[in-house]
């Protein structure tokens, strides 16, 4: 175990280096840069901006800069909001994030694995379709369609939760929902057909002859295989959900990470989606380990390799 | 009694190689026959219900702007006055069109990928999967942008984009799975017993990740389908007038409290199809489980 | 296995009862004791220093902590005292006097020097910092040549300081309308201690506009920043007429369209910085008294790219002008009270009103088209429409689209393509048709009009006309008003009937006001200083 962690870590830093290039020349190759405007400053003006960011000095020159800072943790200062620092940006909104998403996760897993074990359980009745169409409602009413339908029946209408902002404790029910009903969807589907995979198993039929109750069959025995495609979807969706959602926060007006994901890209704030996307392949690389370290948990023998 | 029964399997068992049978045993669950009709229902529609409708889905009637349904406009028209139901079946066509070819490229890649990756193992699995995890972290936005800048604008070109980041987490399903499966006792037999890779692959590997690979691919096509509005949006795609479920449902999100025709229309056409596609899903999955 | 159901089920209830206790009292209730004002801003300010910044979002959030030597009365738009108590003009108009009132202070409680805004001018001017709005200050004899490098040596420009109290402003040449100049923000004073302390003169990169550095000037100051949620100003207790200030805060807020609107009826915000489209109808129905449209300093319009086969002559253009029934586009597209446009100037610049140049005439535009040599549009090559990607702008093409090819029979394909690559499309000519906007800079017909001068870096029409550069030189070389207006009436005239660009309407500004705000006014310049602004329940009729 350790020594899968550790190399892991070691693993990191190459992957990290190759996200951070990759990012680099696509930011070079992207037409617009972050100072035009639909009136233009002069030429004149444009460079000597662009002098204060070192963007006047050779690809290369600006290439070994950058990786020198990244380097020594800095990740500079953002060209779109001045006086701001990315890292302070990243400090600032990745909280909330973070918090938005763990509500999320907790929503995606609290309806998702109940309602994709009463499916598998009722296979084949009425019931499971219900089950199945429940756990529907996530895909079928996508987040820019289910927020505002949450927001119009729950705040406008009856009035019990505010129409934007991240202030009180109930601020966080609708965006929670919103968010984590999509991978609700995907976590039930999995659990179904996991749980369905698993109990035909000849282990199962066993703990059947010898006498087991119903639910701890399924609880002690099925679960743990039963969630591993549950958890191989849950590493990059964790990863995404906790770095925010641009539009959940948009409709809620959450200050989250996710729109400056998605808009540093349109402003060309090069500093900005550089920091953001680092932060993000880290956040994956992390929860992808983690992962694998509950495949291995959860079946030991994929270890031996 | 036992004698009959024994010998009816038998005769089962031999009917099972021939392919309409096959399909006969499939149409036999009432999932099957649902979700086939349902889904035939709507590309039937789709394709062929714009032939019989007088109204186009570009003219424009300003002063009628949004008009709740009625019997000239089944579905009630747009912002722009434009009929909603014709805009809706055309919309369809490509939304149906680039959600299936798209989940096919993102199936194919993502399997073979997990697959490989799961089985081989060691750093070849080390490497494939950081490769995805690189191919994940890199800004979507701007490589979208990118396409649009470098190879002009086509459909083809949304289904590569699109296809190029489905794959990833199915990839990681199937290889994560491969890994659990190879442990397990009959593959470890199979390889003892010099059964070629590729056969254990398709015999035993592949057979046992029907599961999450139908159950991934059925939640694929909705992705897609929401996905493509936000690669139009970026540029690359489906351009005015055309439009298709994405920017019609995305268009009514934002204005169903007045008029919520404009939401709800395009919403039903999309989530029906959803739910036959799952149920199709499911009748195909207790089909080709490998218990039975 | 009913369960992790009735768990989740029972959890669920429990939290949602516990948690969804009815909101407290909302802001707009709560604004009439506290007088905090709410207000929707649309989108995150780029930063706070007036000399880098070039935006109107900026400048709502900079009206608040800065105060130049002028003001405008938002109703009567008369120029009244600012930082300057009073001024002297010498009688040959070119240079100013300005004698600062006494209780000029800084935010921190520095008293505001007359050094202060030299230091001020120095910096905006100084190339190295790269102000994007410099050329606001050209007025000022020598700014430009300094600004442009030509001189290293501030001393040649026109900004001196007689002593503490009392600034000499010299100009180039007479300027009739230069009081109005010092009420942009660009001529607000910086606290020089402040941004020196957080780094040189020029530079960009600095944190003194953070909220625990910061100091100004206005009637607040400023409290607290946080991206994507609020601005935050206190009442500012050294400023000049502290006094006379009604609010006690406002929050300036950077919420989307759709959001800020939901916000707006919930009660939670005063003043929102948009309409949704969809949304306008309701508010004519049911509140009316909450909407708002003001006339705004801006045009819409189709920019052709005039070297592109057969949209080089211009009876095509003009056919396409012809033909777009523009009346139908802004009541029932647009349904904001935006004026249809049949000039490009938009009406009472500076006290200039164009003559309507052409008309929505399609009997005349497919005549001209024939005359082209496109009889009913046969061999109309088809063409591309550029736009940016957002709702309006596509519905607004769809409309156009199908009326160029009902009334004129040729198709005209449209292409949507994310904000900064349409610029980059447009700067380098690679469109057939596009989209395009201008907001005037100031209210002086020839912030418009200068558009279509063939060195401008704005014109990517690429049409050129040394009779129309010749006009808009001497509009710069008279000061009589008269010939001035008819010099532009002449230019105006020679660009409709070239048609480089094709005029759609002319903008509105449509905001939500709640009734409980008092002292606010309509007027062109979108100028609402918040020391007039105070909370209040409206007075039953």
């Amino acid at each position: 175990m350790a020594q899968l962690i550790l190399r892991r870590l070691f693993q990191t830093i190459p992957t990290l280096w190759l996200i951070a290039t990759a990012t680099f020349i696509l930011l070079q190759l992207i037409p617009g840069g972050p100072f035009d405007q639909e009136k233009p400053v002069t030429p004149e003006v444009k460079r000597l901006i662009e002098a204060h960011y070192g963007m006047d000095k050779p690809i290369h020159e600006q290439y070994l800069q950058f990786l020198l800072n990244r380097l020594q943790g800095d990740f500079g200062p953002s060209y779109k909001y001045a006086g701001w620092d990315v890292d302070e940006i990243i400090a600032q909104s990745f909280p909330i994030s973070l918090e938005l998403g763990f509500y999320a996760l907790l929503v995606a897993l609290f309806v998702g694995v109940p309602l994709g074990i009463l499916a598998a359980i009722y296979h084949g009745k009425r019931m499971e379709t219900l089950f199945m169409g429940l756990a529907l409602i996530g895909i079928c009413l996508p987040a820019f369609v289910l927020g505002p339908l949450l927001l119009l029946v729950f705040s406008t209408e009856l009035g019990w939760f505010n129409t934007f902002g991240w202030n009180t404790p109930s601020d966080r029910v609708l965006p929670a929902l919103t968010l984590g009903l999509f991978y609700a969807a995907f976590v039930a589907r999995l659990t179904r057909s996991g749980t369905l995979d698993v109990l035909k198993n000849p282990y199962i039929q066993t703990a059947r002859a010898k006498g087991l109750k119903e639910h701890r069959i399924i609880l002690v025995h099925t679960l743990k295989v039963a969630l591993s495609p549950v958890v191989s979807y849950l590493g990059p969706a964790v990863a995404g959900m906790i770095s925010g959602s641009f539009v959940v926060e948009t409709l809620f007006f959450i200050p989250g990470l996710g729109s400056f994901f998605v808009n540093s890209a349109f402003n060309r704030d090069d500093t900005m989606v550089m920091g953001t996307v680092l932060f993000y392949a880290a956040l994956i690389l992390l929860f992808n380990l983690i992962v694998d370290l509950l495949h291995a948990w959860m079946n030991p023998r994929t270890q031996r390799d | 009694m036992i004698k009959v029964k024994l010998e009816k399997e038998i005769i089962l068992k031999k009917t099972q190689a021939s392919a309409p049978t096959q399909w006969r045993s499939f149409f036999s669950s009432a999932y099957a026959r649902i979700g086939t009709t349902l889904f035939l229902g709507i590309l039937i529609a789709c394709l062929f219900g714009p032939l019989f409708l007088d109204h186009s889905y570009e003219s424009t009637q300003l002063e009628l702007g949004a008009q709740a349904p009625s019997y000239n406009h089944l579905f009630g028209t747009d912002t722009l006055g434009r009929d909603l139901l014709i805009r809706t079946l055309i919309g369809g066509r490509i939304s149906i069109l680039i959600g299936f070819l798209a989940t096919v490229v993102a199936v194919l890649i993502g399997v073979s990928y997990g697959m490989i990756a799961g089985y081989v193992g060691n750093k070849t699995d080390a490497l494939m999967m950081r490769f995805v995890d690189i191919v994940y972290a890199l800004p979507f936005t701007i490589i979208v942008i990118l396409l649009t800048v470098l190879l002009g604008r086509s459909l083809i070109l949304i289904f590569l984009a699109i296809g190029a980041v489905e794959w990833l987490t199915l990839a990681r399903i199937v290889r994560g799975e491969t890994r659990n499966l190879k442990t397990q006792a009959y593959v470890e037999a199979a390889k003892v017993n010099g059964l070629p890779h590729h056969k254990i692959l398709s015999k035993h590997i592949l057979k046992n990740l029907i599961s999450p690979i139908i159950v991934f691919a059925t939640l694929t096509v909705p992705s897609v389908i929401l996905l493509e509005s936000i690669i139009s949006f970026l540029g690359l795609g489906v351009q005015a007038p055309l439009a298709s479920w994405g920017s019609l449902i995305n268009e009514g999100a934002q204005k169903f409290d007045i008029y919520p025709w404009l939401l709800i229309f395009p919403s039903l056409f999309f989530s029906l199809t959803i739910l036959s596609l799952n149920f199709i899903g499911d009748a195909l999955r207790d089909h080709f489980d490998p218990s039975k | 296995m009913q369960f992790p159901l009735t768990v989740t089920l029972v959890t669920l209830v429990t939290i949602f009862l516990s948690i969804s206790c009815t909101p407290n009292r909302t802001n707009v209730e709560r604004g009439l004791d506290s007088q905090e004002l709410f207000i929707g801003i649309g989108s995150e300010p780029e930063g706070l220093d007036p000399h880098l910044v070039s935006g109107v979002t900026e400048h709502y959030v900079l009206l608040s902590v800065f105060e130049g030597l002028t003001t405008v009365h938002p109703e009567t738009l008369e120029i009244l005292p600012g930082v300057a108590a009073s001024w002297d003009i010498a009688d040959d108009g070119l240079s100013y006097i300005f004698y600062l009132d006494p209780k000029a202070k800084w935010s921190n409680g520095d008293s505001l020097r007359a050094s202060d805004f030299v230091f001020s001018y120095e910096r905006i001017l100084s190339p190295k910092l790269g102000a994007p709005y410099a050329y606001m200050l050209y007025s000022i004899r020598g700014a430009e040549a300094f600004h442009k490098g030509k001189t290293k040596d501030f001393s040649t420009v026109g900004v001196r300081a007689i002593d503490d109290r009392t600034l000499e402003i010299e100009l180039e040449s007479v300027t009739p309308y230069f009081l109005s100049l010092p009420t942009h923000f660009t001529w607000w004073p910086v606290h020089p201690e402040t941004i020196l302390e957080h780094g040189a003169m020029t530079d960009r990169i600095s944190k003194w506009t953070k909220a625990k550095h910061f100091v100004g000037n206005g009637p607040f100051q400023l409290e607290s920043w946080k991206l994507n949620n609020a601005i935050t100003v206190n009442r500012n207790p050294h400023y000049r007429e502290a006094g006379s200030v009604h609010l006690n805060g406002i929050h300036f807020m950077p919420i989307n369209s759709e959001t800020e609107e939901r916000a707006f009826r919930a009660g939670q915000i005063h003043i929102t910085s948009s309409i949704p489209t969809a949304r306008i109808d309701w508010y004519r129905s049911n509140r009316p008294q909450n909407i708002r449209f003001d006339p705004y300093l801006g045009i819409y319009y189709y920019l052709i790219n005039t070297s592109n086969g057969p949209l080089k002559d211009p009876k095509v253009r003009q056919a396409l002008a012809y033909s777009i029934n523009r009346e139908q586009l802004t009541e029932y597209v647009l349904k904001g009270g935006q004026k249809p446009a049949y000039h490009f100037t938009p009406p009472n610049t500076g006290g200039y009103t164009a003559e309507a140049g052409f008309s929505y005439d399609p009997e005349k535009a497919r005549a001209l088209l024939a005359e082209a040599g496109f009889p009913n549009g046969q061999g109309f090559p088809t063409f591309e429409l550029l736009y940016n990607t957002s709702e309006s702008h596509k519905t607004i093409a769809e409309a156009i689209q199908q009326m160029w090819k009902k009334e004129l029979g040729i198709e005209i394909s449209l292409y949507n393509q994310e904000w900064k690559v349409y610029l980059d499309s447009r700067q380098k000519s690679e469109f057939d048709i596009a989209r395009a906007a201008w907001i005037g800079d100031y209210l002086d017909p020839y912030t418009f009009l200068s558009l279509g001068i063939s060195d401008s870096g704005n014109n990517h029409s690429h049409w050129k006309s040394d009779h129309f550069d010749a006009l808009m030189r001497a509009t710069t070389q008279t000061l009589d008003p008269t010939l001035r207006f008819q010099l532009f009436q002449q230019a105006e005239s020679e660009l409709i009937e070239a048609m480089p660009f094709i005029p759609l309407f002319f903008y509105v500004r449509s905001l939500l006001i709640d009734e409980s705000v008092q002292g606010w006014h309509s007027n062109i310049l979108d100028y609402h200083p918040y020391q007039y602004l105070r909370l209040e329940a409206p007075q039953q009729p």
